[in-house]
Order: C-alpha cells, then sequence, then structure tokens
C-alpha cells in the first residue's frame, strides 16, 4: 500500500508532532482553572475572590440602627444627605464589634474646611467660607454641631454660599449694589434654597433704571437708550451683571 | 464541525448518541461514518477543553441579574475629595500618590487660551489656588474612575482572560491569574487602570463589587456629601440612575471610540476627556 | 520634565525599553527569513551564500525574542496561561500561537530539512558527545539516499513558500499589537502591521549583511562581492518602500489633523526630537540610503564598498531602533487626556534596565555562535569573487 511508503523524515516528524500535540491537551486538561469558562472567558471563582474583599466602609445604615438619635437629628438639618463616615472614616470595626474601635472625630478647625472652605471652581449655592477671615483661630464646632450645622444666625450676606459670585462683583462697577437691588429674595431661601429659587430680573428696565439716558441717577453712570440698545437682545445676554464690563 | 454536536444546546459533546437518532433514515455506512466523526470531534474539543470556551455565548444570552451603572453630576460636585480617600481606605490601596482606582479632576477654562486641568494627588487633598493671571471664565471638578464599559477594550486586549465584565455589568480583574503584561492599561483610553506596586497585576475601580452585592453603596458613592456621585442599576425602573437620565443631559467620556461606558456625566462639556 | 495635564495613573510608564527590543528582536527574525526566502523561492542565486546564515540569524533571534516578554511581565511564572486559556480577541494571545507556529513549523523543519543530510554525515564523523547530539538532531532518520535528499529539498521549497506568509504574520502581529489600540492615537493606525513589516525586511536583510561582514572577517575569507551587492540592492528597495510608507502615514496623520494633532505635535518637537528626527529619519534612513547608493552604483573600490556598506547597515539597525523606541516609548510619552507629557527615565540596573537590554541584545549573537559551531553554515563562493 501507498500509505507505507510515507518518507522517513515524514514518519519521524508526525511522531513529534504527535507527543508534542498530546503533552498540549494533557497539560491543558490538567492546568486549565476548574471555573475558567463557566460564565465566560475567565475564572468564574475570581468573582467570589472579589466579593470576599474586606468592607471598611459600614454605611450610614449600620450605623443609625444603634445612633438613631443622631439619626433623627441629623435627617432634618442641611447635612442629611452626608454619610457619617465622610467625617468619621471607615468604622466598619466599630459595628462588627458592637462598639468597640470607637470612630475618629475631626475636631480641629481644617477639617470642615476640606468641603467648605471657599473654592472658586465650587458648583454656587454651596456655603463656603474664607477661612482665614471667618472667626479666626476659633473652632468651628464652637458654633456649628456638625449634626445640625444651621448657623447660629441667618448669614447676613448672600457671600456665605455664593461667595465665588461676590467676590467678583466686590471688584467690579456693580461694587456698590446690593444682591436685592435686582434679585428678588424670598425668605424661605435662606432655609431651603433649591426649591425657593431667588428672583432675577426679566426685564431691560430693571436695568433702565440706572442705565437709561433718562434714568434719575448719578450722572458718572454710563447711559444708553435701553430701547433700542442692543436690538433683540436682554442686557445680560451680553453683560455680565455681576462683572459688567469684563476687563478682557 | 457541521456534524459535530452543538454545545449551545447544552449536549455533552463527546456524546454522539443524540446524533445517532437522526441518522435512522441513512445507510448503515453513512451512520457509522458520522458516528465516528461527531465523536471524533466531540472528543478532540472536549479533550482540549474548549467545550467551555464555546460555552461563552450560551451562557451570554442568559438574563442578566443586574447592570450596574454610575451617574456624576457635575454641577453637584465640589471637589472636596472625600471619594478618593474612601476609595483607598476601603480598597487598601497604595498611598502612593499615583495609583488611583477614582481622582477628582478640576477644569479652569480662562477666557482666553486653553482649558487647564490638574488632579495633584487625585484630588485628595484638595486643590491648590487658581493660578493668577487669567480672568477664569468658568471652572468646575470632574470626579474620575474606571467606565465599565458594554465593550471594554481593556477585556479585549487580555491574552489570558484575567479581566472580563460580569454578567452584572462590572469589569474585575482576576489577581490570582493576570500576567501582568500592562496591556489591559495600555488600551485603556481613560486611564483608570494602573500596575499595582505590590502585587504585580492589573489594578482598577470594581465599583465596589465586594459591597454592591451585598446591598451597599461604592464607598465613593456612600461618602459623595452632595450627591454628585449616583449608583444603581441602569435597567431597573426604579433607580435613582433613571432618575438622573431622565432630567439631565448626560453624555459619556469619549464616545467616539464606542467604548459604551456605564458611567455618565451631566454637566461635563467637551473639554472633559 | 512633565508639562500639561497627565491622568494620575500615567506617572508611571507601562512598557519599558525591553518592549522596545521585542518588536526589534522579532523584526529581525522576519527580515532575515525573508531573505533567506528569496534565494530558495525565487532562485536569487547570488544570495545562496548567506542562505543558511540567514536562517541560523533568524533562529538565533526567534529564540531570544519572547525573553524581554517574558522578563517584563508582572507574573512571568504565569507565562503559559497564554497557551493554555489563550483569548481569541486579544492580538498578544495570538503570540504563543503564532511564534509557537513559527518556531516549530517554520524555522526549525526548514533548518532540519535543510541540513539533515550534513547531520546524518556528521553524526557518523564526529566523536564523543557531539556524535550523539547530531544523532539526536537526526531524529532517528538517517536515510540519506539520493530520493531521500531529494524530498529534503522539495520539503525545505514547500516550508519555506507557508514560511513567507508565516513571516510577515509574525511581524505584522506584532505591529497589529500597537495598531489596534484605538485609545492610543499615535499607535492607532492601519498602516502600523505594514509599516513594521517592511521595516523587519530591512532589518533584517542589514543584520544579515553586518553578520556575514564580520564572519568572512573573522574567517580570513573574502566576501562575496556578487551576494553583497545583492543584498545592498534588496536592502535599498525595502527602504524605499519603507520610508515611504512611513512619510505616508505622517502626512496622513498631518493632514487629517484629528483631534490628536496639537499633543501629536507637541510630542514630535518636545520628546521625540532627537529619536524620530535626527536618528530614525536622517541617521537611520537618509544617510544609509544615499550610502547605499553612492557604493552600489557609485565608481568604487570593493573594499570602499564593503566598508560603506557596513557603516549604512549599522546606520540602518540604528534607525529600526529608532522606530521601535518612538513606537513603544514614544506612545507613551503623551497623556491619552491629550494635555500633556510625561516623561521616560531609562534604568541602569534593574529586571528592565539598560544591562538587561544589552545583555538581551547580545544573547542573540551568543546563540548564533554556537549555532554557527553546530551547524556551519559556509559554502565557498559558486562564482568567482
Amino acid at each position: 500500500m501507498k500509505f507505507f511508503k510515507l518518507p522517513q523524515q515524514l514518519v519521524s516528524l508526525f511522531i513529534l508532532f504527535f507527543i508534542i500535540i498530546v503533552v498540549f491537551i494533557i497539560a491543558r486538561r490538567i492546568f486549565v482553572p476548574a471555573t475558567f469558562g463557566v460564565y465566560g472567558h475567565y475564572r468564574a471563582s475570581a468573582i467570589d475572590t472579589v466579593k470576599e474583599q474586606k468592607i471598611n466602609y459600614a454605611g450610614a445604615k449600620a450605623c443609625y440602627e444603634c445612633h438613631d438619635d443622631i439619626f433623627e437629628t441629623k435627617s432634618k438639618s442641611y447635612h442629611k444627605d452626608v454619610s457619617c463616615e465622610v467625617c468619621h472614616g471607615p468604622s466598619a470595626k466599630h459595628v462588627e464589634s458592637g462598639g468597640d474601635f470607637a470612630p475618629e472625630i475631626p475636631r480641629q478647625r481644617d477639617f470642615c474646611p476640606v468641603c467648605h472652605g471657599y473654592n472658586p471652581s465650587r458648583p454656587t449655592g454651596f456655603p463656603q467660607v474664607i477661612v482665614a477671615q471667618h472667626n479666626p483661630g476659633k473652632a468651628c464646632i464652637s458654633c456649628h454641631k456638625p449634626h445640625d450645622p444651621t448657623p447660629p444666625h441667618t448669614p447676613e450676606s448672600c457671600s456665605a454660599c455664593h461667595r465665588e459670585i461676590f467676590s467678583r462683583k466686590m471688584v467690579s462697577h456693580h461694587y456698590s449694589l446690593a444682591c436685592t437691588t435686582c434679585h428678588t429674595v424670598p425668605d424661605e431661601h435662606l432655609a431651603n434654597p433649591r426649591l425657593n429659587q431667588v428672583g432675577k430680573p426679566a426685564a431691560k428696565e430693571v436695568c433702565g433704571q440706572c442705565h437709561d439716558k433718562a434714568a434719575e441717577s448719578d450722572k458718572e453712570i454710563p447711559r444708553v437708550d435701553i430701547q433700542t440698545h442692543g436690538g433683540r437682545y436682554l442686557c445680560w445676554d451680553c453683560h455680565y451683571p455681576h462683572d459688567p464690563e469684563v476687563k478682557t | 464541525m457541521n456534524e459535530g454536536p452543538d454545545p449551545s444546546k447544552g449536549e455533552r459533546p463527546e456524546d454522539p448518541s443524540a446524533q445517532g437518532e437522526d441518522c435512522e433514515c441513512q445507510s448503515r455506512r453513512d451512520f457509522l461514518k458520522s458516528l465516528v466523526k461527531t465523536a471524533a470531534s466531540g472528543f478532540l474539543l472536549y479533550t482540549c477543553g474548549f467545550e467551555r470556551l464555546l460555552a461563552e455565548g450560551a451562557e451570554a444570552q442568559g438574563a442578566a441579574p443586574h447592570q450596574y451603572a454610575m451617574a456624576i453630576d457635575i454641577h453637584k460636585c465640589i471637589g472636596c475629595g472625600r471619594c478618593v480617600d474612601a476609595c483607598k481606605k476601603e480598597n487598601k490601596m497604595p498611598a502612593e500618590p499615583h495609583y488611583f482606582r477614582t481622582w477628582v479632576e478640576r477644569y479652569v477654562t480662562p477666557v482666553r487660551g486653553e482649558t487647564q486641568v490638574d488632579s495633584p494627588n487625585g484630588g485628595m487633598n484638595g486643590f491648590p489656588e487658581i493660578k493668577e493671571g487669567e480672568e477664569v471664565l468658568k471652572t468646575f471638578f470632574v470626579p474620575k474612575l474606571c467606565n465599565h464599559c458594554e465593550n471594554p477594550p481593556c477585556v479585549q486586549v487580555c491574552p489570558v482572560g484575567a479581566t472580563f465584565r460580569t454578567r452584572d455589568g462590572v469589569v474585575l480583574v482576576d489577581e490570582n491569574y493576570c500576567v501582568g503584561c500592562r496591556y489591559c492599561i495600555q488600551a485603556c483610553p481613560y486611564g483608570a487602570r494602573y500596575m499595582h506596586p505590590v502585587k504585580h497585576v492589573a489594578d482598577k475601580c470594581t465599583f465596589c463589587y465586594h459591597r454592591i452585592t451585598k446591598g451597599l453603596l461604592p464607598a465613593c458613592v456612600e461618602v459623595c456629601p452632595t450627591q454628585a456621585r449616583i449608583f444603581g442599576e441602569a435597567d431597573a425602573p426604579q433607580s435613582p440612575i433613571r432618575r438622573f437620565m431622565r432630567f439631565n443631559d448626560f453624555r459619556v467620556l469619549k464616545p467616539e471610540l464606542n467604548t459604551a461606558p456605564m458611567v455618565f456625566y451631566a454637566g461635563a462639556g467637551k473639554e472633559v476627556r | 520634565m512633565f508639562s500639561g495635564y497627565i491622568y494620575p495613573n500615567e506617572y508611571e510608564l507601562q512598557w519599558s525599553l525591553l518592549i522596545v527590543l521585542y518588536p526589534y528582536l522579532t523584526g529581525l527574525v522576519a527580515g532575515a527569513f525573508i531573505l533567506a526566502s528569496l534565494e530558495r523561492v525565487f532562485n536569487v542565486k547570488a544570495l545562496v551564500v548567506v542562505y543558511r546564515l540567514s536562517l541560523l540569524t533568524a533562529l538565533a533571534f526567534l529564540i531570544v525574542a519572547p525573553l524581554p516578554l517574558l522578563a517584563h511581565l508582572g507574573h512571568p511564572e504565569r507565562a503559559l496561561e497564554m497557551f493554555l486559556t489563550p483569548h481569541l480577541t486579544s492580538a498578544m494571545a495570538m503570540f504563543g500561537f503564532v511564534y509557537a507556529w513559527y518556531l516549530l513549523m517554520v524555522l526549525l523543519l526548514e533548518v532540519w530539512f535543510d541540513y539533515r543530510k550534513d547531520i546524518v554525515l556528521w553524526s557518523r564523523q564526529k566523536k564523543g558527545i557531539l556524535r550523539y547530539i547530531y544523532l539526536l538532531m537526526t531524529l532517528g532518520v538517517t536515510d540519506i539516499s539520493e530520493k531521500a535528499v531529494r524530498f529534503d529539498e522539495k520539503a525545505g521549497k514547500f516550508i519555506t513558500i507557508v514560511g513567507i506568509p508565516s513571516a510577515f504574520l509574525l511581524h505584522g502581529y506584532v505591529g497589529f499589537i500597537f495598531g489596534s489600540v484605538k485609545a492610543n492615537p499615535w499607535w492607532s493606525s492601519v498602516l502600523m502591521p505594514i509599516v513594521f513589516l517592511f521595516s523587519a525586511i530591512v532589518s533584517g536583510i542589514a543584520i544579515v549583511i553586518l553578520i556575514y561582514i564580520v564572519t568572512t572577517l573573522i574567517r580570513w575569507k573574502r566576501p562575496d562581492m556578487p551576494c553583497l551587492n545583492k543584498l545592498a540592492e534588496f536592502l535599498l528597495y525595502a527602504m524605499i518602500i519603507d520610508f515611504s510608507l512611513e512619510l505616508l502615514d505622517f502626512i496622513h496623520r498631518l493632514y487629517e489633523s484629528e483631534e490628536s494633532i496639537h499633543i501629536l505635535s507637541d510630542l514630535i518637537s518636545n520628546r521625540l526630537f532627537i529619536s524620530l528626527i535626527v536618528t530614525q529619519i536622517i541617521l537611520g534612513s537618509l544617510l544609509p540610503m544615499a550610502g547605499i547608493v553612492l557604493a552600489r552604483f557609485g565608481r568604487v573600490h570593493d573594499e570602499m564598498r564593503r566598508i560603506l556598506y557596513f557603516i549604512s547597515a549599522f546606520l540602518v539597525q540604528v534607525g529600526i531602533f529608532s522606530i521601535r523606541w518612538n513606537v513603544v516609548i514614544g506612545g507613551q510619552l503623551f497623556s491619552k487626556s491629550l494635555r500633556g507629557l510625561t516623561v521616560y527615565k531609562v534604568e541602569l540596573l534593574g529586571l528592565e534596565g539598560l544591562f538587561m537590554t544589552f545583555f538581551l541584545l547580545m544573547l542573540p549573537f551568543v546563540i548564533l555562535y554556537v549555532l554557527v559551531k553546530l551547524l556551519p553554515p559556509w559554502t565557498e563562493p559558486t562564482h568567482p569573487a
């Protein structure tokens, strides 16, 4: 038969490759992890490894199970959405041990500014103070209760929350104007700002009170014909009222 | 291979009996032939262990239990860096400054010139004052993390199957299987992966998989004081993610790469990348 | 130093000097093999002198090629997972299979068939341990009848024909490893595998020229000029194609001017000026091309010609190494945020340092020395020099 007349070389090579392939197959059967490919191209047991990782943050729910009094206070305060462990640090050990491993209590003056220190990149409306000017030397907690941080008195200035706007206005031509010159501020805005937004001017005439050529105001104030100036655009479409003649 | 069993139907590939019943009408010779072929190909697949590789497709069709997602509202982020801090503490991460599963970037767009971005120590210790000189047009913070893409390039390139997307939509790393070739780090367009300096394997955000599977929130979401981070299931009707999507104009990062991220941003302009 | 913004996780460069070495080595393998196949398949008779030498060169470099990868892994002990559970969508996983195919089915087989008759003869002549080594290498096949030798010839030719696309695959896929990373605009390009392939051919021919000239010097033999001339010609053609392709890639990027163009321009003018403009383009491409043209087609004395060939081939190696550097390191010197540049500091010692790289670069030559001793590739020129 022709089959058996294969050249010697090929017979040797076939045997060699056969051995290699058999070794490969056996190696695969031995070394491929048991759970590989159960769900996809990975070890299914890897998921369990990840799941087994230790939890360090217990979650606010766990805190409130014992500290229901604090929950009571906090849930009505500005800090109702601030989880306990933001300030007190990871406390899973404290929860698991049933009270040991007391969580940290940051009382220093440098802690609260992590959130409430003035930073112009923070969204407007978020309460911020310039730490160096705000009751220097006093600990925050001597006036503000962290679990119910309602300020001891109503903020006198809008700058408490709108610092970025306030500081720009202070160096602009509008420095002498009070916020309320243009904005109407409902009383509830101070307690519940998002649900009680301030009123904003709706018509050109608000600016015209000072800037119209017929207005009875200081002579140095720039005047335009408020009816025709700017055509169909409203004043604030072009001028930024908090810094009207921007330098650049 | 036409003659071979279809592993997606759950047949044991080395079992030729299922095939045999259909072959009654055929000649005895044909039957024997197909029997041998079936057995041979089945045996080959089985011995190679490839039957489990083929099973992948079948499994993927099964109903997914969850589809986790995160939403981030730029308008609410105050850049306090508590998320970065909590992430490092929860996951016992290296303290050195250049390993982050999540970090916060600050964007400063001057009136003239290009947007400047910085993230000193991932934003964990706050941000220095904006450099004097340029008038600022706008400025905001953007928290970043692994996007847990539906079409993850990192998983695609992993040579051994040590990183994968779970059925509930979380991209994980198998630290006991990763060879540490760093190809996934190269393939991630978001810089979300790093080489763990002690374990010598790729490491990344897990959405705190050990927490979310026990009903807790990811650590960064838990500690976010302004609810700038929202976590939930993308496909559940009652989900904070659903509400976020309903009321916000949101986008994903680098959509042109078609990675289909599961982290959604509201208020992030095109300069965020 | 660092400039602009880079993602915090990008401070550490992921792929170091060793990964520069890896495509450089595989390039040499593919190039040297393709050169060998020119003689075998396309019957370029002038090259018969270097046929066996290029085969052994390819083999020596192929054995070393995976070592830098292995040394770079975070867990080298898990490397075999790439064979056990290869991820079919990963270009890197396919490395194992392309490599195994190329080593076992192409190079080793071709060397074996080519040398088989000699091996059998040596196994009869030599004494001591060498005899047993040769005996083992015969794989038990001792038939050197004319018919069997003719079969060797035919099998060798067949393997070479299979080997050419395999060599293309070997280096083309290395290009694909980089070219398919869509996250990286410096890498992501369809031209990447093709550019890699032609630069591989360039580097392979150049290394054979170098090795050939050096070995003839050592052996006090006169190099075969027709062969050298032919090698130089092929080198020139390959370089012209390679250079045009790279130029095309460059112009294409510049013309399309996508989002990434600003950072890539910064990258070239700030970080890669020396390695791209100076060493890759001027020193590594234009200068050697001019040198070869002068030596091959100018009226130059043979001695001068050899010197020019040698210098050009050496410069080509510098240029090709720069290409690998510019791709691998260059692609990691800018942030994927497209807002900043980072830096790479080469370590001196350590597993990924300069010494290790140098060692791995020298290792193929040691292996080649052993191979040459074991399987002498020398054939005397068939035509007068």
